[in-house]
């Protein structure tokens, strides 16, 4: 059946069941928006192509399901290259489709031409510039399939604009949609292997069974591969403690006996010191990352490693693992609860009393603490602010939040209790994350109240995207905990900078967020003492035909505790000062 | 040369799978020694010969890196002592009409073979093995070179020797 590309471009998006494209259309792109205008696909139109990136991502984070964005070409395409790397480096499912100049002028320094596929090489999982019509739809199946299978991650598809302009001969083609053998035939070099080694895996019960100190590490592996329940039922046979990193909060119920929290850099005392003195680390879609083990010769020197991942490059990258096992968390999980039954399951574990009783001392002695304040006696602390967030939205509340000190209190503070309900950008540590991602997961679940949890810094630099979600209806709520400071980096020159503060100082009141908030189309309050915390929070969770801003006046001395200094050894990790007395004692007597 | 292996590396032959390859070297800091690149027998297949410095990183980690990449199809290792490796060498020497014998000397210990003769220079090529290559430029040096140039090494794993039937496993 004759069609043009940009009609077989739509198309095959709806084929691969893409509800939803968030984009912003341009000169090069231009031909795919008159089809979409047909098509019964939504499309929430961005002010900031990073937006559309990064709602994407939050879209494909609570969703599961890829996250898709259409953008032109030129500045549109490098506007989009900070949420494609931030996808990578978080395994993100999504696919992202450019807009190129026309395949006669590339190479000419054509307006808004890029070397989209050049530039965005290093930051995608695969990337392919498409030059003839008819392969669009083999190209669009091939992005799907590689951006969901394996270890997920980003995939960019940049398409001339002639293969989509119907006034263009060359965008004539026949319509016809590839089969999965022909997708898997088109791909020679990509096999990803999901089923673990059973030999491994066995190797990997009678570790566990001899162990006597143990702790699951678990990862945002554990997510993508939808293996949350997989993880509990391993945990509850063997009673093995569980530690979710930044990228898996919410993998393990945090009320949960058996969790720990957060390991790393500001992780929970608990978390990080039982991985330091475990005698194995069950590391199931974890990375080692450096956030998580801090000084690397120093970290959990006693440990043996069992290690699963999908991708085979990080099993040995930083760390060499004791049992290597590549493959799909949860399909490895289940093998490894199969051997653990036929070997004995609950029956055979050694007793681990002594352990259990030192994980429940340190959780007694360094729970996470901050001292708070009475009414009226100054800022809000932003701990407090979190905790009533908490206490006061839905359980399966969705948080998103941008980076620095409010996306730690965030992690720490916000108890998590079921999977695909936190957001963040990890790896990347992108500014500015929060709120087109909590827009894109609201699009995904718009049955979930969803939060963003911003600071003043990263609300500045995508706030704009309030008014693609004033103009879309899309209802979220924005916490900005204003400290008036780049906090994060704050907190470092206090401590490491002798308070030498460089360029951190944002300001309070400039620009006025109530009133910007309010240009943009959404409801808002300002909160300037503890005892308006709850009102607002209230009120906020009542809106529902807008987005809702709250700015919270908190304390900017607050520092985010626990923490390893970088480059430290996790054994020196420094509690809240009101716990720094009972740790000397503890340190000074050797235990 | 330290430590180095030799990969090589089948990949689909499309635009810019060198620039994928290259790139993924760059960026995670692993060092290139040399590489040659060219068509197989299989015109949908290019095969690169990667010699990669295994200082700047465990091979088993470039190894998996590159198995990442898509379009890489197959990866061998091959170890000197599984595979026979060669390598071209052009070189332009100073000879002056009265010091051509010396070159000549040298290329025919070597089986070089002249392919120019200008009036104060010669060009010569040797293919061979890297190590071979080595000596011949080393020995060219002292007659002074003014351009050179050499592919970078091409490798195949070495054939089964053994007659057919016959095995070559150890019998303690």
């Amino acid at each position: 059946m004759g069609i043009n590309g940009g009609q077989a471009l739509i198309r095959a998006l709806e084929r691969e069941g893409v509800e939803v494209l968030f984009g912003l259309p341009g000169g090069a792109i231009l031909p795919v928006y008159d089809p979409l205008i047909d098509s019964p696909i939504r499309h929430v139109l961005v002010r900031h192509e990073q937006g559309a990136g990064h709602m994407a991502e939050g879209y494909a984070h609570a969703t599961g399901r890829v996250g898709v964005a259409m953008v032109t070409s030129g500045p549109a395409a490098t506007n989009i290259v900070t949420p494609l790397c931030d996808a990578y480096m978080d395994s993100v499912p999504m696919v992202c489709i450019t807009g190129q100049v026309p395949s006669t002028a590339i190479g000419t320094d054509a307006f808004q031409e890029c070397d989209t596929v050049g530039i965005t090489r290093s930051v995608t999982k695969h990337n392919e510039l498409v030059t003839r019509a008819e392969d669009i739809p083999m190209a669009i199946r091939q992005a799907f399939y590689i951006a969901t299978t394996g270890r997920p991650g980003p995939v960019l598809v940049d398409i001339p604009k002639d293969i989509v302009d119907p006034a263009n001969p060359r965008s004539a083609m026949d319509w016809y949609w590839p089969t999965d053998a022909e997708v898997a035939a088109s791909l020679p070099g990509y096999k990803p292997s999901t089923q673990g080694d059973p030999v491994r895996i066995r190797e990997a019960a009678e570790l566990i069974n001899r162990s006597v100190k143990p702790v699951i590490y678990a990862g945002g592996g554990i997510l993508k591969a939808r293996a949350a329940e997989a993880l509990r039922a391993l945990a509850e046979l063997c009673d093995l403690p569980v530690v979710t990193t930044l990228m898996a909060r919410g993998a393990f119920p945090d009320d949960h006996p058996l969790c720990l929290g957060m390991p790393g850099m500001h992780g929970n005392y608990t978390a990080i010191t039982a991985m330091q003195e475990a005698d194995l680390l069950i590391a199931l879609g974890s990375r080692f990352d450096d956030r998580v083990t801090g000084r690397l010769d120093g970290f959990a020197p006693s440990a043996k490693i069992i290690h699963v991942d999908i991708d085979p490059a990080e099993l040995g990258k930083v760390r060499r693992p004791d049992v290597a096992i590549v493959g799909d968390c949860r399909s490895v999980i289940e093998d490894l609860l199969a051997a653990l039954h036929a070997l004995g399951g609950s029956a055979v574990q050694p007793d681990r009393s002594a352990w259990k009783q030192q994980l429940s001392g340190w959780r007694e002695k360094f729970p996470l603490t901050y001292e708070n304040l009475e009414a009226g006696e100054g800022h809000v602390k932003p701990q407090f602010v979190l905790e009533r967030l908490r206490s006061l939205t839905p359980d399966d509340t969705i948080v998103a939040s941008g980076v620095g000190q409010h996306q730690m209190w965030t992690s720490q503070y916000w108890k998590f209790n079921h999977p695909y309900t936190w957001v963040n950008s990890g790896g990347l540590g992108t500014m500015g994350f929060s709120i087109p991602a909590a827009i894109g997961a609201k699009v995904g679940r718009p049955d979930r109240m969803v939060w963003a949890i911003d600071g003043d810094g990263c609300f500045q630099m995508t706030a704009q995207e309030l008014v693609t979600a004033s103009a879309e209806r899309i209802p979220i709520k924005v916490a900005i905990l204003n400290n008036a400071y780049l906090g994060m980096v704050r907190q470092w020159q206090e401590m490491f900078y002798d308070e030498r503060y460089s360029e951190v100082y944002l300001s309070p009141d400039l620009p006025d967020y109530v009133k910007w908030a309010e240009a943009m189309g959404c409801a808002a309050m300002r909160v300037e003492s503890t005892d308006e915390v709850d009102a607002a929070i209230e009120k906020a969770n009542s809106i529902n035909d807008r987005p809702v801003v709250i700015e919270f006046r908190t304390d900017a001395r607050e520092k985010v505790f626990p923490m390893v200094p970088a480059g430290k050894n996790n054994s020196e990790v420094m509690v809240d000062p009101s716990q720094q007395a009972e740790l000397a004692r503890i340190r000074a007597l050797g235990l | 040369m330290g430590n180095y292996h030799t990969l090589v590396v089948l990949v689909e032959n499309k635009p810019g799978v060198l620039a994928r390859v290259a790139g993924l070297f760059a960026r995670r800091g692993f060092n290139i020694h040399s590489l040659a690149v060219a068509p197989t027998e299989d015109e949908r297949i290019s095969r690169i010969t990667i010699v990669a410095d295994t200082e700047s990183a465990p091979v088993e980690q470039i190894v998996k890196q590159l198995d990442k990449l898509i379009n890489v199809v197959r990866i061998d290792e091959l170890a000197p002592q599984d595979s026979v490796e060669q390598e071209l060498l052009m070189a332009a020497v100073q000879a002056s009409v009265g010091e051509r014998s010396k070159v000549l000397e040298l290329c025919q210990i070597f089986s070089a073979k002249v392919l120019d003769t200008g009036t104060q220079e010669m060009m010569v090529r040797l293919a061979g093995s890297p190590a071979k290559l080595d000596d011949f430029e080393q020995l060219l040096r002292p007659l002074g070179i003014s351009a050179i140039q050499r592919t970078g090494r091409v490798a195949l794993p070495r054939l089964d020797h053994a007659a057919p039937g016959a095995t070559l496993r150890s019998v303690s």
